[in-house]
Order: structure tokens, then C-alpha cells, then sequence
């Protein structure tokens, strides 16, 4: 694994590394499934899927029934990777998602495109920030916020045959450029993307971005910020949060999702736990999501480099004072 | 004749004016928006009592386009029966608008009920229709539902609903343009005969082309009968109907509008209008 960013954008679509990884493994493995719900347009599996009927199932837009039936191919020996949108990969199916997948020990990978404002103009009601709060209420479950097409590639891979519930929030669209093509990235294990010694900045999915312009910035200031990426919400490295914490006595979680029941909400429970330290969060502030570009939307939401910039100076003053 | 001719020089300009709401953003959910222009002509200028002063009046008639991407067909027509001005079409999904890409009850005035999330909107106007009827209202609830939408099995819980609870003030109008966002149902996930499944749930049922307004009219001024069945009206419809190059793609879920194409469909619809020599 090596960090090339630079702040340029990769030039691959991850709808496009979606709809090229999906049919790679599925040649690679005769036991994977794809099952979309109406989107396979969105993320260009169609041509691939019409080619191969016994390998892709458009399960039509009947997303709760898409995951029993994933699940019960999970039980006859499949490994069921399935995709819609963030919101109907979530809320729309969650009793089948806990029951029929989790609970009845059906693994499977289901992947929620969209996440937060990457919704975008599809607007508020396909504007998931409460998607990770979900899954990460479902015991034994995996939960990704992809940095880069690069990791998307390596953690589909990895939740192919990894046991569990086990689920990728990832926009259809570009991002900044953060891995080495090519780069593994075990799933459970964060990343040290910029060392620092004034404070820690935890972030995922697009927050990663922005935390780094945010730490640059922050350096010409004379503050030192380290850059974490917990691309893995779930299971969450504990002890990288708690080292760094330690190391630097403040603490910023910044994520594209409701500040209840995602990163912000997993950090603070290992921290009030294991160490308690003066934390800021860089979240959105417990609403619904609205229509807009995605600029607008990170402004609106206060999900900027912007943001995460006052939030680690607020923190600093009360580690001052701690 | 003259009357249905008004309707379908309505329905031209509500088309034109989903185009101009989607031009303005560049793209949006054409082919959709397009094939239920006719029957929002013959609702809101018809069959649907509503005041566009008082949008929240309890008494009105009142809709829920449960397919609610097609949103832009729904602000033209709202726009045009004055419940706000037409130049905020061009505000289709600018930061801040009052129309967002799916219909939304708290941001446009007129639209009835908020949707989006597939296959709600069915339960929501079952809701609608049995709260009306508890508050003695002799309102009506019209719910526009897609074709791929009924692949949801929300959709199916709500129609035996509708039906068990003897829903008579319910007119349900399936939009059966035989496209979803994949493709053709036949291809995604056909449905089969939907004539015969709502007769089985026990609707009052009839099939209309969705395009005619000809037919359109007199099926849903049946509906007015009320009675204790919920009615369904299975509108034969195409994706796009109304402009032949969208309709002629069959991917036309979500298409970008050029400028070029904007001035040309605006010129048809408008000679279409012409050519039906109403007074505007
Ligand atoms: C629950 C849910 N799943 C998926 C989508 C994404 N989506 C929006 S429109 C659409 C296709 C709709 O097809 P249809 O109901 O036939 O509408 P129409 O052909 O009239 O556009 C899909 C899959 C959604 N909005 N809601
Ligand atoms: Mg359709």
C-alpha cells in the first residue's frame, strides 16, 4: 500500500471500477452473485448482466425482497454481492437485512451507492446519513466509507468471503486520488495518512479529502494535525483511535452522515471508554439531506476543510484548558 | 370537442414546461415526467377541485404522484394553475429551491404528498383517502403509480388495503409506459396482466390510453360514482409520449436536455398547440 495524494482527482468513475470489479470476480469465483435492484445502468453492470443470467439477477425495484433472496442464496452457497442506492440499500430493507441476512447467518455484501450529499440532485430522499447507524446496529456486521477507487476495489474483494453482514457505502462519482493503484487495504485497519502531533483528525469517504486540505492548511498555521483514514467504521480500529488520541490529547472526527450512530459516535464510545479526550465532530447535525450540487450540499451540511479547520482549533482550546 | 381540446393544449404545455424546469439543470427524469402529462391535464384541469390560494385546503381533491422523479410534470402543471409562478421552474434543484427532483409536501405549494422512496406514496394516499373519509370530506385522492414502482411490494400490500377498507374516494392510475430505469419491464421484471390483478384485488378497473385524453376524460369522471370499491385506471401509456426523440430512446429514464433540443420541442409543442385552435 503506498499514499500518492496529491489533492488531484482519480480519473476513474467508481461507477465505472464497480461495473468492471463486479464481472472480474464473478470470473474469478463461480459461487458470486450480483443482484441489483432496477440501478445496474448506474453503476454499468447492464451489458455484463444481460450477457450472463445465471450470474446477475435484476431483482426489479423490490429491494427488501433483493435481500431475502440474496440471503437465500447465501444459504444454498452463493456470496451474494447486491446493489441499489445508500438509502434503499439500508432503510428500505433493514427487518430482511437483520433478520434474514444477519441473524440467520446468511452472509452477504451489499453495496449503497450515494452515500450522504454524493445524493446530490436526487435530493433528500435519497440522502442517506443515517445509513452507517444502521448497519452498524446489526451485530457482526462490516462497514466500509470508500476513500478512493483503489480501495473500492481492494475492500470488495476482501468482503467477497469475509463472514457477516458486510456493507460499502461508496459515490458513483470521482474522488481525490488517495492510494497507489494497486493498494491492499485490510479491512479493520486504519490508515496513517499524515503524521501529526497536535492533534488527531479521524475521517472517512469524502471527509478523507478534506481532512488532509484541512491539515495542510492547518500546518501553515503552525498546528500539527495527523490524518487518519477509518475507511472501516465497523469493526473500528480501536487502537489506532486510542493511540493517537493519547499521542495528541485532541481528537476531530469529520464524516458525510448524521453525527448519531456513524464515526462520531464509534470514536467517542472507544474514547469515553478508554480514554477520554477533548473531541470536535465535523458531521451533520441531526437533518434530513436536500437537494443541490455537491458543493452546496458540503457547505449546507458543514462538511467542509472549512469546517474541519475551526473544529480542530475549537478542540486545541480545550485541550489548552483541560 | 372543444373542451377536451383546451385539455390537450394543457397537457402540451405542461410538457413544455417540464422541459424548461429540466432544460434549465441540464437533465432530469424526461421520459417519465412526459408520459403522465396528459392525465395531470385531465386532473387539475377537470376533474380535481383545489384552490390555488389555499393549497392546504382540506376540502380539495388531492394527489400523490407516488412515482415522485416526476416531479417536473407535477411543478408545470402547479405552475400553470397559478400556485406559483412559472419562472421558478427554472429553480429545478438549485441550492435552496421549492422543487427538488421528487415531489416534496413541506417545499411546493400544491404538491399534496412527499415521495421519492418507491412504492410509498401508495400507502401514504391509502392513508389520505381513509382520513378523508373518517373526517366526513367527500374528497378525493388520485395516486399515480409506475409501472416499475409496482415491482415494490409495498405497492401490493397497499392496493388489498385499499381495497379491504372499501376505499371508494381512492382512483389509482397506473402509469404502464412498459419502461423503468434498467429498461423495458418485459426485459427487468415484468408484471404481468395488471387489468386482471387489480379486478382480483377487487378494484373497479378499467384500461384507457394514458396518452388520449379522449379516453382519459370520461374514465375519470366514472371515478366520481364513489361506492366502496377503490377504482383503478390502467393507463396504456409510452415513455417520453409527446416529444417522438425522447419517446423514440428507449433508454429515456434520465436524459440531459441541449439548448438546441429545448428550442425545438418547446417550437412542436407550441405549433401542436396552435394547430388545436383554442383560445388561450
Ligand atoms: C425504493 C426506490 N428504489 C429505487 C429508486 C430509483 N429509481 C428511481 S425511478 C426508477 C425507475 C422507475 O420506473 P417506473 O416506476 O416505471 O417509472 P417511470 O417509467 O414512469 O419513470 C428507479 C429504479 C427509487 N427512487 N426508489
Ligand atoms: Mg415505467
Amino acid at each position: 500500500m503506498k499514499i500518492v495524494y496529491d489533492g488531484s482527482m482519480d480519473p476513474r468513475l467508481c461507477k465505472a471500477v464497480l461495473g468492471e470489479t463486479i464481472p472480474a470476480m464473478a470470473a474469478e469465483d463461480p459461487d458470486l452473485i450480483y443482484l441489483d435492484a432496477d440501478l445496474m445502468n448506474c453503476i454499468g453492470t447492464a451489458k455484463w448482466a444481460a450477457a450472463n443470467p445465471d450470474r446477475a439477477v435484476n431483482c426489479g425495484i423490490a429491494e427488501a425482497n433483493m435481500i431475502g433472496v440474496a440471503a437465500g442464496l447465501a444459504s444454498a452457497g452463493f456470496k451474494p454481492i447486491v446493489h441499489t442506492f445508500g438509502p434503499f440499500a439500508s432503510r428500505r430493507c433493514y427487518d430482511q437485512l437483520f433478520l434474514s441476512a444477519g441473524y440467520a447467518k446468511n452472509d452477504i455484501t451489499v453495496i449503497g451507492t450515494d452515500p450522504g450529499v454524493t445524493a446530490t440532485l436526487n435530493g433528500g430522499t435519497h440522502m442517506p446519513f443515517e445509513d452507517v447507524a444502521l448497519y452498524r446496529a446489526l451485530p457482526g456486521s462490516t462497514i466500509i466509507d470508500v476513500t478512493d477507487p483503489t480501495m473500492l476495489i481492494s475492500v470488495l474483494r476482501q468482503c467477497k468471503d469475509r463472514p457477516g453482514v458486510k456493507y460499502i457505502r461508496v459515490g458513483r462519482k470521482s474522488y481525490a486520488r488517495v492510494y497507489e493503484d494497486g493498494s491492499e487495504l485490510p479491512i479493520g485497519k486504519a490508515v496513517t495518512l499524515r503524521e501529526g502531533t497536535d492533534l488527531v483528525i479521524f475521517a472517512c469517504g469524502i471527509m478523507v479529502h478534506e481532512a488532509l486540505q484541512a491539515a495542510a492548511a492547518l500546518e501553515k498555521e503552525g498546528i500539527s494535525a495527523a490524518v487518519l483514514d477509518m475507511f472501516t467504521i465497523k469493526p473500528l480500529d480501536v487502537e489506532a483511535v486510542v493511540s493517537w488520541a493519547e499521542k495528541t490529547g485532541a481528537v476531530v472526527v469529520a464524516e458525510n452522515h448524521n453525527r448519531f450512530g456513524g464515526l462520531c459516535s464509534a470514536v467517542s464510545e472507544v474514547l469515553a471508554e478508554r480514554c477520554p479526550t477533548p473531541a470536535a465532530f465535523v458531521a451533520v447535525e441531526d437533518q434530513f439531506g436536500e437537494v443541490g450540487p455537491q458543493g452546496y450540499l458540503q457547505e449546507r451540511f458543514g462538511l467542509t476543510a472549512a469546517h474541519i479547520e475551526e473544529a480542530a482549533k475549537s478542540v486545541l482550546k480545550r485541550k489548552e484548558t483541560k | 370537442m372543444q373542451e377536451n381540446n383546451k385539455l390537450k393544449a394543457f397537457a402540451a404545455e405542461i410538457r413544455m414546461a417540464a422541459i424548461e424546469a429540466i432544460h434549465s439543470i441540464g437533465s432530469g427524469h424526461i421520459g417519465g415526467a412526459l408520459s403522465i402529462a396528459d392525465v395531470l391535464a385531465v386532473l387539475y384541469g377537470r376533474e380535481m377541485r383545489y384552490d390555488p390560494q389555499n393549497p392546504k385546503w382540506p376540502e380539495r381533491d388531492k394527489l400523490v404522484c407516488s412515482k415522485g422523479h416526476a416531479g417536473p410534470a407535477v411543478y408545470g402543471t402547479l405552475a400553470l394553475k397559478g400556485f406559483f409562478p412559472y419562472e421558478e421552474l427554472k429553480t429545478l434543484n438549485r441550492p435552496g429551491t421549492h422543487l427538488p427532483s421528487h415531489c416534496d409536501r413541506n417545499k411546493t405549494p400544491g404538491v399534496d404528498m412527499t415521495t421519492g422512496s418507491l412504492g410509498q406514496g401508495t400507502s401514504l394516499a391509502c392513508g389520505m383517502a381513509l382520513g378523508d373519509k373518517l373526517r366526513g370530506r367527500d374528497s378525493r385522492v388520485f395516486l399515480i403509480v409506475g409501472d416499475g414502482e409496482s415491482n415494490e411490494g409495498q405497492v401490493w400490500e397497499a392496493f388489498a388495503f385499499a381495497a379491504a377498507k372499501k376505499l371508494g374516494n381512492l382512483v389509482v392510475l397506473l402509469d404502464w409506459n412498459k419502461r423503468q430505469l434498467d429498461g423495458w419491464t418485459k426485459d427487468i421484471f415484468p408484471m404481468g396482466d395488471y387489468v386482471a390483478k387489480f379486478e382480483a384485488f377487487g378494484f373497479d378497473t378499467v384500461k384507457v390510453n394514458g396518452n388520449d385524453i379522449d379516453e382519459l376524460v370520461p374514465a375519470l369522471e366514472r371515478t366520481r360514482a364513489g361506492g366502496d370499491r377503490p377504482y383503478a385506471i390502467v393507463m396504456d401509456t409510452v415513455k417520453g409520449a409527446g416529444v417522438a426523440e425522447v419517446a423514440e430512446k428507449v433508454m429515456n429514464h434520465s436524459l440531459p436536455v441541449s439548448d438546441e433540443q429545448y428550442e425545438r420541442w418547446t417550437a412542436q409543442l407550441k405549433e401542436e398547440i396552435k394547430a388545436l385552435e383554442v383560445e388561450q
